[in-house]
């Protein structure tokens, strides 16, 4: 610690008295911005467009929770078919059979790099590659085909690294003791592995809420609308973005909570190791 | 006893790891009831040997026998002979997600297909004999690093081995719980299980051992009684490891 001594020559202003005025100019500049933009605004026509409190108490009698739960469905399902894909997609990763590795490899990289918009424009296209073809549970079928196929990808490469986290130790040790191999994989490694999962799969899922919102190139009926096509839709024929901000509310209803979760048992784990 | 055959009976042991020729035409077997302690420097292929033991490494030829079975038999339900084969790690492996108890009820349960309540009985009882009685409920990562090797113990012996691998069972623990690891090794030694070591405490060895070993080299040197092998070394390749072990002791 430096202590003040009295009468001593003029120093240059320490590192932390200039951190703190840099930071003063700083806090400086974002009020005069937030004042520009509030005067310079017209905060009636933009509290019409955004927040007009009848078309709220519309937009949530007629619709929304229909909206929300149908996003849940979609998301559900191709949040279950992506584990089990992916889960299979793990392990030929980590198979020792070559062509199983390069599969689930090539797999892997082409539908991470492919935009889910891509997936779902190529799945409403299928019919004209296989004539007759029909997805089971339309419209479910194609939305659960196309987000698990998207989620798949992602969830194998989480669970493969999870699996691997898991020393080598555990599974001689579960061997040593006479357990077989899928024994070892089920009753050692796999549950070990799943809580180091369980994070990065929610991040997951919580991006595949988002990517259900592209359900609507499928083509839906009003029934089977998800949320960001409900609010589009009542946008579009109410001329006001109101339906719009309530169906994002809606996807922050579900995704908020699970974030909190997550990042509670990141600070959890962290704390346990 | 007229027990004619040895209980561990290896022939011809080699080992590969890439072009790395760790074991070399190893021949070794074990009685029943014996105690062996395998001594030797680091990379000397200790481990190695002890692992192809239970085939945790498979090596490249050589016969392994364990209790009549043939582990190197393409055809043996190799699952099936690591029931009666107990192995205690350097690094202890309990489950961290299960607690004393259940690491040991877990192969009797999905392995064995023991009743739940039987299970229990037979982990209590090696939980006690290991001097644990109280941590039945304790999770590895709130127990020291003496009773976490002690549960892995009870672990192994739950199984009802007709051998135990220990795998420097002391080596990663603080000098001050080395001792509670090594009296239950004694107890174990002294109630006639059979038991291959791996250890570089040799004041243990010295005094536990019916027999040790010491390996160089991908290959045994020389073994014989304690009190010779390690008094009266013969080999100019033990005396030296023996003289850099015994070194530090000394002072
Ligand atoms: N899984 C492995 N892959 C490649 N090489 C290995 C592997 N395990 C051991 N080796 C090599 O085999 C040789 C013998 O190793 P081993 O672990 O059996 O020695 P050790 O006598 O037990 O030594 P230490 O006293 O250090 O434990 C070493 O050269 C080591 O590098
Ligand atoms: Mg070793």
């Amino acid at each position: 610690m430096t202590t003040r001594q009295s009468g001593e020559a003029p120093r240059r202003t320490s590192p932390r008295i200039r951190a703190r005025r840099i930071r003063a100019v700083q806090y400086a500049l974002l009020v005069a911005v937030v004042v520009a933009a509030g005067l310079s605004a017209d905060w009636a026509q933009i509290g019409r467009s955004f927040f007009d409190p009848g078309l709220i108490r519309y937009t949530v009698m007629h619709g929304l929770w229909l909206a929300l739960w149908n996003t849940l469905v979609y998301t559900a399902g191709g949040f279950v078919l992506g584990l089990v894909a992916g889960t299979l997609l793990a392990m030929m990763r980590l198979s020792d059979v070559g062509p199983y590795r390069w599969l689930a490899t090539v797999y892997i990289e082409f539908f991470r790099g492919l935009p889910a918009l891509v997936v779902f424009m190529a799945f409403s296209l299928l019919p004209l590659a296989f004539p007759g073809l029909a997805m089971p549970l339309p419209p479910y079928g194609t939305v659960w085909a196309a987000l698990g196929i998207v989620g798949s990808a992602y969830m194998a490469e989480t669970i493969r690294a999870g699996i691997q986290a898991v020393p080598r130790g555990q599974i001689e040790a579960a061997r040593s003791l006479g357990m077989s191999a899928s024994q070892a994989m089920w009753r050692i490694t796999l549950p070990q592995a799943f809580r180091i999962m369980i994070p990065p799969l929610t991040n997951e899922l919580i991006m595949l809420i988002k990517d259900s919102s592209l359900v609507f190139i499928v083509g839906l009926s009003a029934a089977n609308f998800d949320l960001t096509k409900f609010g589009r839709a009542a946008a579009n024929s109410n001329v006001n973005i109101t339906p719009l901000v309530v169906a994002g509310l809606g996807y922050l209803i579900i995704t908020l909570p699970l974030s909190i979760i997550v990042r509670r048992m990141e600070a959890a784990a962290s704390r346990g190791r | 006893m007229t027990q004619a055959e040895p209980l561990v009976d290896i022939r011809g042991l080699n080992k590969y790891f890439g072009h790395n020729h760790v074991l070399r035409d190893i021949d070794f077997s074990v009685a029943r009831g014996e105690v062996v302690c395998v001594i030797g420097p680091s990379g000397s292929g200790k481990s190695t040997l002890l692992r192809c033991v239970n085939m945790l490494e498979t090596p490249q030829s050589g016969t392994v026998r364990v209790n009549g079975r043939e582990l190197t038999d393409p055809d043996c339900d190799i699952d099936a002979a690591r029931r009666q084969i107990g192995m205690v790690f350097q690094q202890f492996n309990l489950f961290p997600h299960h607690n004393a108890l259940d690491n040991c009820t877990l192969a009797l349960t999905t392995v064995l297909k023991n009743k739940r309540e039987v299970a229990e009985r037979i982990a209590r009882e090696n939980l006690e004999r290991v001097g644990l009685a109280d941590k039945l409920d304790a999770y590895p990562a709130r127990l020291s690093g003496g009773q976490q090797q002690r549960v892995a113990i009870a672990r192994a012996l739950s199984m009802d081995p007709a051998l135990m691998l220990f795998d420097e069972p002391t080596s990663a623990l603080d000098p001050e719980l080395v001792g509670e690891v090594l009296s239950v090794m004694r107890r174990l030694a002294a109630e006639g299980m059979t038991m291959i070591v791996v250890t570089h405490e040799i004041a243990f060895a010295r005094e536990v051992a019916d027999r040790v070993v010491f390996m160089d080299g991908g290959g045994i040197v020389e073994q014989g009684p304690p009190a010779t092998l390690l008094s009266a070394p013969r080999a100019a390749r033990t005396r030296d490891f023996l003289k850099r072990v015994l070194v530090p002791v000394a002072d």
